[in-house]
Formats: structure tokens, C-alpha cells, sequence
């Protein structure tokens, strides 16, 4: 065996980890480059053996056939479910977590508190907020739904934006109070800004959650509200699944979640806070 | 817990007060309860006349500079002095106007679309000085302004703030743990220590007539010299005896409060200046000739530190440059019982 030079070393290690991280990069992208390849497919093109890496023609009749048949709806469905209680718990979370971060709200037990609402398994009180939501007649509209979402996400956005306002220099709220803003000005001149990337990322994740929940979703909702993971089990049957709808269906309902993701890439960028504080 | 107490202080108008202690002492809290950034539990805190205790912050018409500058990172050189007026709602081109002042006052009109993180930290500071120049507040604060700059910078920094404290003229408090800059800045020094004001007054005031040990260890560069030593009164003749036996007289000054006094035991403190090379001719009136061994030679380049051990304790002389060459060599030092000062061991009072 010929020995390498440090340079040839360095290279080929370099060409190994460029390797392993294509290969993974590939497991993990084909499901959804297959997903994306069924959507535009005829169902022989689908069933073809052996398997076709591309559609013969590039069509859009297994999406057609959606919003023909009025199932896009349930994209719009959640759209507005989702968008909805993100923003409401956003908004309120915020405030919560200033408190908590700021004034020490409730000492460190109350913060404890709240997360710990998070560690509840769903399975566990969804049935109970059945009943009582049968009981006021909340099953199936877009306002149970919304509650439910904002109510699970709320512990989430308070521990999350707690812990990014608490990053935020003590002086620079300190410096603006002086300086002649009020409280809630403060709040809106400097902690948003500086928790920008901690706002973003935290509302997309909360918008995901909303998005992709299946169990509340299956079990509150019957005609009015489906949502779209609700909506996909439809094109499930015993006796055959439809995968052109189930393919498109699923390529529309990854769409918002990829713009939204595409999004917060802009803001997830660190050191916004950089020169605030020497450091 | 209370990190203030007793405190009873009154600036003037127009001074350049500055509140110096070791770390913890409560000097940061003291200001910070001006700017009713801390809530007093009791007492009364008035700024022009009129009591401000209930008072947010930004009614107190106060502006502050903190030690880590405190710039938003996402707003430009401009907006962040423009800040404090845009809170006030004042007119762009009052807003202009100002900024534009403020910032040529403090040469950094070149710097005015930048982002604080493309500065330096002397920018930075000037910026921060800027926004609270462009308020005309009645009162202006300082957090330890300067801590985060070398030293370099801080001296020249420090030089601008006096300049500046003469430009316009508004009552100033400024807070510190760096004794010179206490001492270079200050028409006032408020010298704090566990809460309490130790003493207040003039720089020089202070470093020449201390009221206790630890404001005479506090100001001063290098340390005071504290040497242990045991009154020793005859008649008319007082000196104190230092436990390695010498016995320095004290001037007749000095001696008013002595009277039965014979055998206490007191700490005598001199300043690092106030020995100097004896040369073979007599000492002036209340100089007193001790001989030592200079241990450790420490140049600065202007002066020499020279430390000896005298009465049992290391002593500190600051000497000319070229005084003292040669390590182990033995000095005729001349110390001047004058400037001396007495203090009581047990109080930490100057006696």
C-alpha cells in the first residue's frame, strides 16, 4: 500500500463524508421523490412492472380530479385551522413567555407547569374533549378545532419564546424603557425584533403540529371541517387505495409546510443579536 | 436583604458626580434607582426638585449609556441614536437635526447607516453616548461606560466624557469600580461601600483627608501603605512605634487628639508618594529618615515602584525613574509624617 500524502488524506476523507452525506441525503428523499412521481402518473404508469423512475408525459389529471371533485377543500380546510391557531397561540404565547422570562410569573414552577401539558399522550384526552365538545356542540366546526390546536400548541410557544426572550439583553429593554418607551413598546420595538428567528421558527413548528395532527382531527371532525390528513384516509378502501389521489393529495399538502419551511430558512440564520453586546 | 441603605445624597446641578466601590457595593443599584429601573423600598428619590419614585422610567427625563453599549443590532447607527426620540414621537426633521449634531459632537457622522455590529467598541460607546446627548435630558447616567474598551481606549474615551460633561453642562452620574476614573472625572466622588456611603466629596478632598482605611485603601495608585504600629506618647513628643521598634514622630499637628492615647494600637498609613530618597543634608520639618532594603524594583518608566520592608510589613515607595538600579541596595528613605494618616484599627476611622 502506497502511503498517502496529508493532502491526498485530507481529500479522500473529504470525498468520504460528501459520499455518505449524498448517499443518506438520497434514502431519505426517495419516498418523496416517488410521492411527487405518482402524482404526475396514469394509474398503468403506476402499476407498471418493473417500476418507472419517470412519468411517460408529465399530467395533471390526479389533481384535476381533486378540485373537480371538491377535495382541495380539506387543504383549505386545515389552511385555515392551522394558520389560525398558530397565529392565536403565537400571540398569546408571547406574551406569557414575556411574563414568565421578564417577571418571573409563578417562579419556576409555573413554567414547569405548563410544559409539563405538553408531555400529555393525546390518546389520553381525546376522548373526554369528545364528549364534552359533543356537549356544546363543537364537534365538526372550524372553532373546535382551532380552540383544541391553540390549547395543545400554547404550552409549546411559551416554554419556546421563555427561553429566546430570556436570551435578549437585559440592558437593551432596559435602555429603551429609559429612553422613553413603554412596556408594551418595548415588547414591540425590541423584543420582536430581536426574537425574530425565535418568533419564525417557533410559529412554524406550532403551524406544522396543527397541520399534521391526524387523531383530533379523525375524531372531532365528520363533514364540515376534514382536514387534510383526515381527507387522505378516504382514498384508503378495503378493497383497493387510490394512489394517484392519495399521491396528490399528499404532494398539495406537503406544499404549504415546504413554503413555510422555506421561510423560516431566511430567519433561522444565527447571530442577529450579534454586536447588541460585546461578546 | 437590602443592597442600599441610609443613603441621603444630593447633586447639584451641573456636577459630575461619581459613584466608585468595589464590586457589590451598591453603587450599579444606586443608579439604577435613579432611573427607576429598581423600586425603592423606602425613602425618597427627587430629580430637579420633584419626587420621581412613582415614576416610569421615561418620565424621569433621564438618559442612560450602559456598559455593554445596549445597541439594537437591527437598526443602523442613525436609528439607534434616533431611537429615544421616535419613542417621543418628535418630528423627522427635528429627529435629523439632532442625530446630525449629536453625532458630529462625537466624529462619527461617517458611521451613521452602519449596523453596531460593523463598529468597534469605542464606536459602539460613542453611539451609545449619542443617543442619550440627543435626548437633552435634565440628567444623564453611566453604567461603567468604559469597562468593556482596553486601556488605550478607555483613557481616551474617559477624556471625551469630561469634554463632553463641559460642552453640555447637564448634571452627570457616572458609575465605576476604577478608581482613576473616579478621581480624573468626578467634581464628586460618592465613595460606597456595603450599601453605605463611606465619604463623599471632592477627589482631592478624599484622597488627602480619607475618613476611613478603606477610602484611604481604595483611592490612590499604588495602594496606601498600612503599617501596624503602637502610639507612643511623651510629653509633648508623640510617634507612633512600629513593630519592628522604629519610632516615627508625628508633627504637632498631627497630635491634638493623642492625650491619652499612649499604647493604642493604631494602623499608620502613607502613601507610596510620600516616600521619597532621603539625601544627606536634614530632612524638612516632619520628615523623618528610615533606612530599608529595596526588596522589588518595579519600573513604570515615568516613576519606579520600589518595595521595602519596613516595620515588619512590605512597603511601596514611588520613586523618580532613575532613583533607585540595584536590588538588595539599602535606601535613606525621607517619609512624610505631614501627609500621614492615623487609623483606628478596630473602627477603620481616621483618627
Amino acid at each position: 500500500m502506497t502511503a498517502l500524502t496529508r493532502r491526498q488524506r485530507r481529500a479522500l476523507t473529504l470525498a468520504m463524508r460528501y459520499l455518505i452525506a449524498v448517499a443518506v441525503t438520497l434514502l431519505f428523499l426517495f419516498p418523496v421523490y416517488w410521492l411527487f412521481m405518482i402524482s404526475f402518473k396514469t394509474p398503468e404508469e403506476i402499476f407498471h412492472v418493473p417500476p418507472l423512475w419517470l412519468p411517460g408525459q408529465i399530467q395533471f389529471n390526479n389533481y384535476w380530479v381533486l378540485f373537480k371533485d371538491g377535495d382541495v377543500v380539506a387543504i383549505l380546510n386545515s389552511l385555515i385551522v392551522a394558520g389560525t391557531s398558530s397565529v392565536i397561540a403565537m400571540v398569546l404565547g408571547t406574551f406569557c413567555a414575556y411574563s414568565l422570562a421578564r417577571f418571573n410569573t409563578g417562579g419556576e414552577n409555573l413554567a414547569m407547569w405548563i410544559i409539563s401539558q405538553r408531555m400529555i399522550p393525546p390518546m389520553a384526552v381525546v376522548f373526554p374533549i369528545f364528549l364534552i365538545y359533543v356537549h356544546f356542540g363543537m364537534v365538526d366546526t372550524f372553532s373546535g378545532l382551532i380552540l383544541l390546536y391553540t390549547a395543545f400548541n400554547l404550552p409549546y410557544v411559551i416554554w419556546m419564546m421563555r427561553g429566546y426572550i430570556a436570551d435578549i439583553p437585559l440592558e437593551l429593554e432596559e435602555s429603551a424603557l429609559v429612553d422613553g418607551c413603554t412596556r408594551w413598546q418595548v415588547i414591540w420595538k425590541v423584543v420582536f425584533p430581536m426574537a425574530r428567528s425565535g418568533l419564525m421558527a417557533t410559529a412554524v413548528f406550532t403551524f406544522v403540529f396543527a397541520w399534521n395532527d391526524f387523531l383530533f382531527a379523525l375524531i372531532l371532525t365528520r363533514t364540515e371541517v376534514i382536514t387534510f390528513p383526515v381527507q387522505l384516509t378516504h382514498y384508503m378502501g378495503g378493497q383497493s387505495n387510490f394512489w394517484a389521489k392519495i399521491a396528490a393529495m399528499s404532494v398539495l399538502g406537503t406544499l404549504p409546510i415546504f413554503v413555510a419551511v422555506t421561510i423560516m430558512q431566511r430567519y433561522l440564520v444565527r447571530g442577529i443579536s450579534l454586536g447588541a453586546v460585546k461578546g | 436583604m437590602h443592597a442600599l441603605k441610609g443613603i441621603d445624597l444630593t447633586i447639584a446641578d451641573g456636577e459630575f458626580a461619581v459613584f466608585v466601590g468595589p464590586s457589590g457595593c451598591g453603587k450599579s443599584t444606586l443608579l439604577r434607582t435613579i432611573a427607576g429601573l429598581e423600586d425603592v423600598d423606602a425613602g425618597e428619590i427627587a430629580i430637579g426638585g420633584g419626587v420621581v419614585n412613582d415614576m416610569r422610567p421615561r418620565d424621569r427625563n433621564i438618559a442612560m449609556v450602559f456598559q455593554n453599549y445596549a445597541l439594537y443590532p437591527y437598526l443602523t447607527v442613525f436609528e439607534n441614536i434616533a431611537f429615544g426620540l421616535r419613542a417621543r414621537k418628535f418630528a423627522d426633521s427635528e429627529i435629523s437635526k439632532r442625530v446630525g449634531d449629536a453625532a458630529s459632537m462625537l466624529g462619527i457622522t461617517a458611521l451613521l447607516d452602519r449596523f453596531p455590529r460593523q463598529l468597534s467598541g469605542g464606536q459602539r460607546q460613542r453611539v451609545a453616548i449619542g443617543r442619550a446627548i440627543v435626548r437633552q435630558a435634565q440628567l444623564f447616567l453611566f453604567d461603567e461606560p468604559l469597562s468593556n474598551l482596553d486601556a488605550k481606549l478607555r483613557d481616551e474615551m474617559r477624556s471625551e466624557i469630561k469634554r463632553l460633561h463641559k460642552n453640555i453642562a447637564t448634571t452627570m452620574i457616572y458609575v465605576t469600580h476604577d478608581q482613576v476614573e473616579a478621581m480624573t472625572l468626578a467634581d464628586r466622588i460618592v465613595l460606597l461601600r456595603d450599601g453605605r456611603i463611606e465619604q463623599q466629596g471632592s477627589p482631592l478632598d478624599l484622597f488627602e483627608r480619607p475618613a476611613t482605611g478603606f477610602v484611604a485603601g481604595f483611592l490612590g495608585s499604588p495602594t496606601i501603605n498600612l503599617i501596624p504600629a503602637v502610639m507612643d506618647v511623651r510629653g509633648n513628643s508623640v510617634a507612633v512605634r512600629l513593630t519592628s521598634g522604629e519610632m516615627l514622630e508625628l508633627p504637632a499637628d498631627k497630635v491634638q487628639s493623642a492625650a491619652g492615647s499612649n499604647g493604642k494600637k493604631v494602623i499608620l498609613g502613607i502613601r507610596p508618594q510620600h516616600l521619597t530618597r532621603a539625601g544627606r543634608a536634614a530632612l524638612p520639618k516632619g520628615q523623618i529618615r528610615v533606612k530599608a532594603v529595596a526588596d522589588l524594583i518595579q519600573p513604570t518608566g515615568t516613576r519606579t515602584y520600589v518595595t521595602s520592608r519596613i516595620g515588619d510589613v512590605a512597603v511601596t515607595a514611588e520613586l523618580g525613574a532613575h532613583d533607585v538600579h540595584e536590588q538588595g541596595a539599602t535606601l535613606d528613605y525621607a517619609v512624610d509624617m505631614n501627609r500621614c494618616v492615623l487609623i483606628d484599627p478596630q473602627t477603620d476611622k481616621v483618627l
